[in-house]
């Protein structure tokens, strides 16, 4: 398999997020919902694999202690997503 | 708490500077049915919600709104990056040079500033998501206008997404009523 580009994984991530989104908002209603639940739990988990992916290639998504960063710190790194829209 | 995330809920990628269409995007970013108002007033009004479910639902939309809030500024910022002074002001937004640059700011299309007044927190459960459907549905009534306004396919896409986040809101507060009415009907007896 071909790597993806940077900009592809984020779109990658961004699609499967967004399928979280859309399933907890579904399940803070309907908490009994087992099929909506099962989709959540697989959704995190391809998530989560693919969040690991992209950060050890391009550093930290998130801030504050919930990814490791390599010398010198990462976080500060362009691009930002509300400049460059990814 | 919140945690940020390096990326935008939905790609924002316009080529094109387009600053009468920047202006009519502050609706959505500074006006009263605006993401900004959308975020606080949800967050705000989880303090006085019944149940454990409304309470969660709050949280999570007030918490999505916030992620609106940075698309409209992202769209803005990027019809507008590249303008000069004049070209602002050939576009309606000498006004907003003079007092803020090309500087983000929380105002409506016609440069009134965000004020807490746009948003209702009533302490009433019945109340704040009767409230909250409505505002759902001027939020969508904005992004049709909107999208009427313009001819961009990179300033569709993201209006489009939005438009649809509405709907799907709309439909979760109404459960979250729902859910609410019974809580109440279950407090009552004789």
């Amino acid at each position: 398999m071909v790597d993806m580009t940077r900009e592809e994984l984020k779109r990658k991530i961004q699609k499967l997020e967004f399928a979280a989104v859309e399933l907890n908002l579904y399940l803070d209603n309907h908490p009994n919902e087992q099929k909506a639940l099962v989709d959540y739990n697989n959704i995190s988990k391809d998530l989560c694999a693919l969040k690991k992916e992209y950060e050890s290639k391009y550093g930290p998504l998130c801030n504050f202690g919930n990814a490791p960063s390599a010398y010198p710190w990462q976080w500060v790194n362009e691009p930002w997503p509300w400049e460059t829209g990814e | 708490m919140w945690i940020y995330e390096k990326k935008l809920e939905f790609p924002v990628k316009i080529k094109n500077k387009d600053l009468r269409m920047a202006k009519f995007l502050m609706a959505q970013y500074g006006g009263p049915d605006s993401e900004l108002s959308a975020s606080i007033r949800y967050l705000s009004q989880r303090y006085t919600m019944p149940t454990s479910k409304t309470k969660g639902l709050l949280t999570d939309i007030g918490t999505e709104e916030l992620a609106h809030v940075e698309i409209i500024a992202t769209m803005i910022y990027q019809l507008t990056k590249d303008a000069t002074p004049d070209e602002l002001k050939a576009a309606g937004l000498g006004g907003y040079y003079a007092e803020h640059d090309k500087a983000i700011y929380p105002a409506d299309a016609n440069g009134v500033p965000w004020t807490g007044a746009y948003v209702q927190s009533m302490g009433d459960p019945v109340t704040d998501l009767t409230e909250d459907m409505a505002a759902e549905q001027k939020a969508r009534s904005t992004y049709e206008h909107l999208i009427d306004l313009t001819d961009d396919p990179d300033v569709i896409a993201p209006l489009r997404f939005l438009w649809a986040r509405e709907v799907v809101h709309f439909q979760r507060f109404g459960e979250a009523l729902v859910n609410v009415y019974e809580f109440l009907d279950s407090k009552k007896f004789f």
